[in-house]
């Protein structure tokens, strides 16, 4: 095997990240007085990145999917791995530290050893360390998006917590997604008239006129080299959330545009190196990097996905994605060279927040933020005695709450729920507060609605929604998950095509007969729709309830092939 | 910014002016009473209702060369399948003797499936356009085009998704 100059630096650095993360490292410094998050300097210039807090300002539990698969050609690739997998890929051992950052193994277990993750208060700690070690001239945040949805508070401040907090965080760049469902105009509002950070986006142009609507990239002088941020906004945003939100903007991934942007930014701009800020999603992030040459650095979100702690590589591009909810603070630290990047050191820190003390400033802005409606936020609703998360390519054990709640309230015999991948989770024993609820339902589109469904309309949304997950070309994924369903039985194949993934499916055990029609409670609509807030729904369920246990989820019955596939962590739990 | 907008105008109009009747025509209705009393109208490609029917109709065969020089661009997944932004660019140099004379977009699959025609003369400039579809579903949308000596290249086709949507990340 021959070495080039740029493989024999990426040894190197993955070299670095393995002994920060070695055995040794990690026990001495739970406990000891060795700190994991003191890291030395390299090169001339440094990013971090974090993206899609999902405006989670306090820490919360975040567990890793325990399902997560891959099809086509990233079948058994990064980031579609599960549990052993994972650890087994990145060749990090399987330490329990290890287990709880990158797997969803023994997870509740874990959560009561290591604490809460992430945190504004706990990543400003961080981020300004770094700034301080480094030099904050030297060193750019940049904020990969969905920053400004997932809570109440973000909800009620139509975003504007959140911009309060990454301008005291001190971002300098930042994308979009979930930001656009408050509408053009709260968006042109708060970029224009709150937000300090530049909002970038190659791929987001004038229905009308097809003009940019936004700055495509920044250039930033650091070190007396020029640094390139191009912007790459959620390309599917009007598909997959409600075009009428944003009905002048129009999307797409646009990788001619962003082969332009490049060749702008080096030839016109003489940047020295290229990043992308991007919320495709990691595997359209990949596909891309296969078709636009010149980009160095691709940091990417919107998936969720732990994509550390060595970056992927596409041809010369390095591929990170930095997982969600304040968990992950990535730094990359560069050697930047006269119009080439000359070496890198790469570091995936997990942000445990018992670790790291509060930023004190941060702390007061936030418990700022929350006292107009603390009452409201820490309202009891019910006990859990299970541990409810969400995230997963099928229903996860607070969406089945959900689900059964919709199904409950709104008197059907089926529910629907959207495959979103935000929303906390809750560990067992813990008490499920408005907040809560909140963290797993706080959108602008939040109507609940009762829908007589044919049977074959039930499989037809299904498979759609299935296809937008499993298509094998990643530019036809949109990045969430499987519908999740209430009372619904299926077998689901996913290497099949669209129309044929679903089989044997079933409302309340019976096969579903095509013209038959069924009611199926649902919410978050792409039509503007009459009905309660989806919240109001499943807090009164609860409180109703009381105390909460999930026995059976419906997951669907997988096919005999997927027993090796490596996005599952736990066969058995779908027949295998 | 303005200059983007300037220069687009200007692309656009120069090659509408040169096709407008043809152009306005793919908006209409091709059963429609007032497309049928246009004079020249291909009423025939326009009504026919499979893809084989409608490339036999407008250019006389099927089997058309792809060649890298026809140039489409339309969205991996539509955002309104009412309204699916598609763009044609041939390479021509659009001189007097070499030039794209007429450009055909066809949709697979709809109802019917010759979309539009586009005519165009050495003065246009540029062998571009820009326009809407309707997309009925999932499709595959192509371009066949024609130089002056009668010379005929397609496009590869490009499949565009038409989904409910919802359930984003």
């Amino acid at each position: 095997m021959r070495l080039g100059r740029r493989d024999f630096l990426q040894l190197l650095s993955i070299a670095a990240a393995g002994n920060f993360f070695a055995p040794g490292a990690i026990q001495a410094a739970w406990g000891s007085d060795k700190d994991p998050y003191d890291i030395p300097a390299f090169g001339n210039v440094t990013l971090l990145h974090m993206t899609d807090s999902h405006a989670q300002l306090l820490p919360v539990w975040w567990r890793e999917p325990d399902t997560n698969i891959g099809v086509g050609s990233v079948l058994n690739q990064t980031p579609h791995l599960c549990g052993k997998w994972m650890l087994d890929y990145y060749k990090v051992n399987h330490g329990k530290r290890n287990e709880y950052s990158f797997s969803c193994l023994d997870f509740a277990t874990l959560a009561h050893q290591y604490g809460k993750i992430g945190g504004y208060a706990h990543i400003a700690t961080l981020v300004k360390r770094y700034r301080q070690q480094l030099g904050a001239e030297r060193t750019l945040l940049l904020d990969g998006g969905d920053t400004w949805q997932g809570s109440a508070t973000s909800l009620w401040t139509k975003g504007e917590d959140m911009v309060g907090a990454q301008n005291l965080l001190g971002v300098d760049d930042f994308v979009g997604h979930w930001e656009f469902t408050f509408g053009q105009k709260q968006v042109e509002y708060l970029i224009k008239n709150k937000l300090k950070a530049n909002f970038l986006a190659q791929n987001v142009f004038s229905n009308t006129w097809q003009e940019p609507v936004f700055k495509p990239y920044h250039i930033h002088e650091i070190s007396g080299r020029r640094i390139a941020v191009i912007g790459q906004a959620f390309p599917f945003t009007p598909i997959a959330n409600p075009a009428y939100l944003i009905p002048d903007w129009g999307f797409g991934i646009h990788t001619e545009n962003m082969q332009k942007m490049v060749d702008k930014c080096r030839q016109d701009e003489h940047a020295d190196v290229v990043v992308v800020l991007s919320h495709n999603g990691a595997d359209v992030d990949k596909k891309m990097a296969s078709l636009v040459k010149g980009i160095d650095i691709i940091l990417g979100g919107h998936t969720h996905d732990i994509m550390g702690p060595k970056p992927f590589q596409v041809g010369k591009t390095l591929i990170i994605n930095s997982s969600t909810n304040g968990k992950i603070l990535a730094r990359f630290d560069l050697d930047v060279g006269k119009g080439q990047l000359k070496g890198w050191r790469f570091h995936y820190l997990p942000v445990f927040s018992n670790l790291i003390p509060a930023d004190p400033q941060m702390e007061q802005y936030i418990a700022g933020v929350r006292k107009p409606y603390l009452e409201k936020l820490q309202q009891p609703l019910a006990t859990t005695g299970s541990l409810l998360y969400r995230r997963d390519n099928f229903n996860g054990t607070f969406d089945q709450l959900l689900c059964d709640a919709l199904r409950q309230e709104m008197d059907c015999e089926a529910s629907f729920s959207p495959g979103f991948r935000w929303g906390y989770c809750k560990l067992p024993g813990e008490t499920i507060t408005m907040e809560d609820v909140m963290g797993q339902t706080a959108i602008t589109y939040p109507q609940v609605t009762v829908n007589e469904y044919t049977g074959e309309q039930i499989k037809n949304i299904m498979e759609q929604v299935a296809d937008n997950i499993f298509n094998p070309n990643p530019y036809y994924q949109q990045g969430g998950d499987m519908i999740r369903v209430g009372n619904i039985q299926y077998h689901f194949n996913p290497d099949e095509k669209i129309y044929h993934r679903i089989s044997n499916l079933q409302i309340g055990g019976k096969l579903v007969q095509a013209n038959k029609k069924y009611k199926v409670a649902g919410w978050a609509a792409m039509q503007p729709v009459e009905g309660k807030p989806v919240w109001e729904v499943f807090a009164a369920w609860l409180q109703h309830q009381k105390h909460v246990e999930v026995d059976k989820v419906n997951l669907p019955i997988l096919n005999a092939d997927m027993r090796n596939n490596h996005g599952i962590a736990f066969p058995k739990s779908y027949g295998l | 910014m303005k200059k983007v907008q300037r220069r687009q105008f200007l692309g656009t109009s120069a090659t509408a002016v040169a096709v407008a009747a043809v152009a306005g025509s793919s908006l209409l209705r091709a059963g429609s009473a007032i497309a049928g009393n246009v004079a020249g109208w291909p009423a025939k490609a326009f009504d026919a209702k499979t893809l084989d029917q409608a490339m036999t109709d407008s250019i006389g065969k099927t089997n058309i060369p792809v060649s890298a020089k026809v140039i489409l661009k339309a969205p991996t997944i539509a955002e309104n399948g009412g309204s699916v932004p598609v763009t044609i660019e041939v390479d021509s140099p659009m001189t007097a003797d070499d030039y794209i004379s007429t450009v055909w977009l066809f949709v697979d699959h709809n109802p019917t499936p010759l979309a539009s025609q586009f005519n165009f003369t050495p003065a246009c400039g540029k062998a571009y356009i820009q326009e809407r579809i309707k997309m009925a579903k999932t499709d595959n949308v192509r371009v066949v085009a024609k130089t002056n000596k009668g010379e005929l290249m397609a496009s590869a086709p490009k499949e565009v998704k038409v989904t409910i949507g919802g359930c984003g990340g």
